[in-house]
């Protein structure tokens, strides 16, 4: 096996979910993504597994709906326009209990928007764009090696939830080419899918196997009320809550700037802060893995007399919303969004030295 | 109404709180059992079983017929669950139902199901299908087929239809057309023949609102279908050829040959303001005359 490739992050998505053992692959052309779908259609036939090209998004979301009921590990990838398209699967996902992962590598929107690169799905992968109450766990990689790694990981939460997880990419981290080591994650063992459709005549216990978008709905032996249903999502919620919440900390301990970013912003960060404390300036930096759940507690620990945020994000200001609900008034949480691009066509990326600039004005104050 | 018939709907209502473990059968336990021959019941005049139920249709705690009186949701279901028992099938079967009446009737059937979102039954099937019958040379099992209305299948989930339709989806689709939405209180379908009065169009449809589509007329022009259908109901002799046709349905998926499909007509008599027998007579008179049935595709 070749254990070290040079790839583009759209690439590694794919062998990291054939090291997950995703058995089937539904998708639809939309820019940046379409390196995936391509990928997946060139190399699942002759692993004889599934590729199936939909004939939208909604049907994508709908194809892997049926492929997770067979207990299978399925997948789609998209980008903003066609996310939006599947909202109400996700919904009807998350209440039918079917795991399942979604890669959304983000372009700019709203609408068409722009096919380039931007951050500006954070709102409605964290909080739900479908019918609502229900949430699903959002990975942010950084790197092509994460975008490899989170794919077996997010299988797994996917897996123990019973819910649908989403990897939060964008087209910078998409299109950009990186080392990456392929290896085998191992997890805690998970238990067997036995709720599994198969048809009745596969079923050890002889009994039939129904999956539901109802649930709460139409009664059933598990949840005979609607409020019963409700009850078991939210305690599913609130375990995710306590149990997933993943972030990386850079020299946050005694930093009097923090800064908060996520996917390819966090690399330009990473860069801001190394050259910022090149200067002596004492910044750190927390990047959640998890956006949803978020890390709101490893924020709180570290705000400390005099301690400041600066949130950098490509967009006009979405995951800010969650750093401020995190933070209330007990800091300054400063912003730099998309409108700090380099230049103002489409094109146009927030630099670490823009981020630096930023920096030194906050620290100046 | 009677006291059983009352208890019967409270019991459906069990989605308003009422755990239906907590309740018992609205049903004399010996119709429980199945074996009403001859046998008085406490309410009924002296009723003869001339047809027992068919094994898949379970004996549930709660309502086993979900739907409005005269519907023939479950009088279409029959047939189906005839011919796969006929066939020996009902453990090899998956069934996905869409969103509409049909949707209540798989929590009765002794078979696998995954319930779709409105209008998305093909596409589900379509993927349960590659997925299970990836391993299989012939890919003949399971057998899957869909179940939805004329709006589920034609209106919101057209999409779906025809494109699985297009890449020849090794699938049987089942449209039960009741020409009007039926859970929602009878509003206009595509299917709503001209002349028929909906809730959308109080004085019957006109051409104003545009002319009813006819699917498997349709489906049958596309290389990738193989089997395409219509059929009713509202008679014995009319139920007698829709079982056939399903059952050739399910034969042209179990040989590989590409999507079948069979329309059935349904009455709906509370939603189309009529009884039950003026429902039947009204699906002989006008709709038949606008929906022929017969074979539109086929080996």
């Amino acid at each position: 096996m070749a254990d070290r490739l040079f790839v583009q992050g759209n690439e590694a998505v794919a062998w990291g979910a054939v090291s997950a053992g995703c058995e089937a692959f539904f998708g639809y052309p939309i820019t940046p993504q379409n390196e995936i779908t391509e990928w997946f259609a060139r190399e699942f036939p002759r692993m004889g597994r599934v590729f199936l090209q939909s004939q939208s998004e909604t049907g994508s979301i709908n194809m892997l709906h049926g492929a997770a009921a067979c207990g299978v590990r399925a997948m789609t990838s998209t980008s903003g326009p066609g996310w939006g398209l599947m909202q109400e699967g996700m919904s009807n996902l998350a209440n039918a209990e079917l795991p399942c992962v979604v890669v959304l590598v983000q372009r700019g929107g709203p609408g068409a928007g722009t096919t380039r690169h931007a951050q500006m799905d954070y709102a409605s992968a964290t909080h739900g764009g479908g019918a609502g109450g229900y949430r699903n766990i959002v990975l942010a990689p950084a790197s092509v090696q994460e975008l490899h790694d989170f794919m077996p990981l997010a299988f797994h939460l996917a897996d123990k939830y019973r819910n649908p997880v989403v990897v939060l990419s964008d087209a910078i981290l998409g299109q950009m080419a990186e080392p990456l080591e392929r290896k085998q994650l191992e997890f805690e063992p998970l238990p067997p899918k036995d709720w599994a459709v198969l048809g009745k005549a596969h079923h050890a216990d002889g009994k039939r196997r129904g999956i539901s978008i109802g649930q709460g709905f139409i009664p059933n032996p598990d949840f005979p009320t609607y409020l019963s249903f409700i009850d078991h999502l939210d305690k599913k919620t609130k375990q995710m809550r306590q149990d997933e919440v993943r972030f990386e900390a850079l020299n946050v301990e005694s930093a009097r700037l923090i800064l908060v970013a996520y996917g390819s912003m966090a690399r330009a960060c990473q860069g801001a802060m190394e050259m910022a404390r090149a200067e002596g300036l004492d910044v750190g930096m927390l990047r959640p893995i998890t956006l949803w759940p978020f890390p709101s507690q490893a924020i709180r620990r570290n705000i400390r007399e005099g301690v400041q945020f600066l949130v950098v994000e490509d967009s006009l200001g979405q995951m800010v919303e969650d750093v401020e609900t995190a933070v209330g008034e007990r800091a300054p949480v400063h912003f730099l969004g998309m409108l700090a691009r380099h230049e103002p066509r489409e094109m146009g990326m927030i630099f670490p030295d823009r981020i630096l600039e930023k920096i030194k004005e906050i620290c100046r104050k | 109404m009677n006291g059983e018939s009352r208890e019967g709907l409270a019991l459906f209502g069990g989605v308003l709180g009422v755990p239906p473990k907590a309740l018992k059968s609205p049903l004399p336990a010996s119709r429980e059992r199945g074996d009403t021959g001859g046998e008085r019941t406490s309410d009924h005049m002296q009723r003869q079983l001339v047809a027992g139920r068919p094994d898949a249709w379970m004996r549930l705690e709660f309502n086993p017929i979900p739907t409005c009186p005269g519907c023939q949701e479950p009088t279409a279901t029959r047939a189906v669950l005839d011919v796969l028992e006929e066939m020996g099938m009902e453990g090899e079967a998956i069934l996905v139902p869409g969103v509409g009446c049909h949707s209540l009737i798989p929590f009765m059937l002794d078979l696998d199901h995954v319930m779709s979102a409105h209008g998305r039954p093909p596409d589900l099937a379509s993927a349960i299908k590659r997925v299970l019958g990836r391993g299989a040379a012939d890919r003949a099992l399971p057998l899957v087929f869909t179940l939805q209305g004329d709006g589920d299948c034609i209106a919101i989930g057209a999409g779906s239809l025809v494109n699985a339709a297009a890449r020849s989806e090794n699938i049987t689709v089942l449209m039960l057309n009741n020409v009007n939405y039926g859970t929602t209180g009878g509003q206009m379908s595509p299917t709503t023949p001209l002349g028929h009065a909906t809730s959308t169009t109080p004085g019957g449809r006109t051409p104003d609102y545009g002319y009813p589509v006819r699917v498997p007329e349709m489906l049958a022009t596309f290389q990738g279908v193989a089997y395409a259908a219509r059929g009713a109901v509202n008679t014995p002799a009319n139920y007698q050829k829709t079982r056939a046709y399903i059952k050739k349905a399910f034969q042209t998926q179990m040989a590989g040959r590409g999507l079948s499909m069979v329309e059935v007509l349904c009455s709906c008599p509370p939603d189309w303001h009529m009884t039950p027998l003026n429902s039947l007579k009204w699906i002989e008179a006008h709709i038949i005359p606008q929906f022929p049935l017969g074979e539109f595709k086929g080996p």
